[in-house]
């Protein structure tokens, strides 16, 4: 597996994201925004969170029009694999990698915590080394993770099974409580119609290392080494 | 040339900055607001004096950056 971790002005889990790759046992380069290719032979084009360009105008509008992103796109139209994390899932979104906009939280908070999450299917090539319908314990810190989009897109992610992860309570509820910013349908992450980019809010790479917290990010990489293709 | 863009949001998009401001309008007694909502303006320089040029460019310059359509209108004035 060959990652390629693309750093913004501004991104900052770039390295987090870099060490929960290799943990996994992955190759790993770092591609600089400003670049207008992707390494030979990357398989997988990850954006990492971060707050690129200080979220200037929108969040991840101005890096979602980056030169890398055109290769990030043609890569991604070939069956690549794509990971959007949090400020990525921002970016890819304002790409045109995935449908839908991240607007602020409903309640304006920024929030930085724990949070559980379903697992709405495990036949991806991101999600096979949880089970379906795993509640699994990770972390979130934004304030634009209000997932929004139109009701035919929202009947579309449902209807084609594109939902990848819900916000729940720690026994696996999906409830208005245990959501932390309004997503419509506690949508915390979502698929392209390929299942082979994924943009997600919560930060699995930070979940990686029981001496800070837990593992249960581990599975999103222990998956991508699997060499499942993208369902 | 001189332009202005205005961005807004679309109508039933929920705008929890508008909300807050249009909470704390009321609460310093500021009578008669019913409703805010917030937006964003761009001021602009163009070069040149072809209308519909400036026009087309500020047209492009909203639809591929300045507002996200999914979510936001927006409105080009030229300003001579």
């Amino acid at each position: 597996m060959k990652a390629a971790v693309i750093t913004f002005p501004g991104s900052n889990r770039d390295g987090d994201v870099a060490k929960a790759l290799r943990q996994a046992g992955a190759h790993v380069a770092h591609v600089w925004h400003g670049d207008y290719e992707l390494p030979a032979g990357t398989d997988l084009v990850v954006l990492p969170g971060g707050f690129s360009y200080g979220d200037y105008l929108r969040c991840g509008a101005i890096a979602g029009r980056a030169h890398i992103m055109d290769a990030t796109r043609a890569h991604a139209a070939r069956g690549g694999l794509v990971l959007g994390i949090c400020n990525g899932f921002q970016i890819a979104c304002e790409a045109g990698l995935l449908p839908g906009v991240l607007a602020r939280n409903a309640d304006l908070k920024f929030v930085c915590r724990r949070q559980h999450l379903t697992v709405e299917r495990n036949d991806t090539a991101f999600t096979s080394a949880y089970t379906k319908g795993q509640v699994i314990d990770v972390c979130i810190a934004h304030g634009e993770g209000n997932y929004i989009c139109d009701p035919e897109t929202l009947a579309r992610l449902e209807g084609e099974g594109l939902v990848a992860f819900r916000y729940c309570d720690a026994d696996g509820k999906v409830t208005a409580e245990a959501n932390p910013n309004g997503s419509l349908d506690g949508i915390a992450g979502i698929y392209s119609p390929g299942r082979n980019v994924l943009g997600l809010m919560p930060h699995p790479e930070n979940l990686i290392d029981g001496l800070v917290g837990g593992t249960d990010g581990r599975g999103m990489f222990a998956s991508l080494m699997s060499g499942k293709k993208a369902a | 040339m001189k332009a202005r863009v205005t961005v807004t949001l679309k109508t039933g998009v929920l705008d929890p900055q508008g909300k807050a401001i249009e909470g704390a309008l009321k609460s310093l007694g500021i009578d008669g607001v019913s409703s805010v909502r917030q937006g964003k303006v761009f001021d602009i320089e163009l070069d040149g004096a072809n209308k519909a040029a400036a026009e087309a460019a500020l047209k492009a310059a909203c639809e591929k950056l300045l507002a996200n359509t999914v979510i936001e209108n927006y409105r080009v004035e030229l300003q001579g």
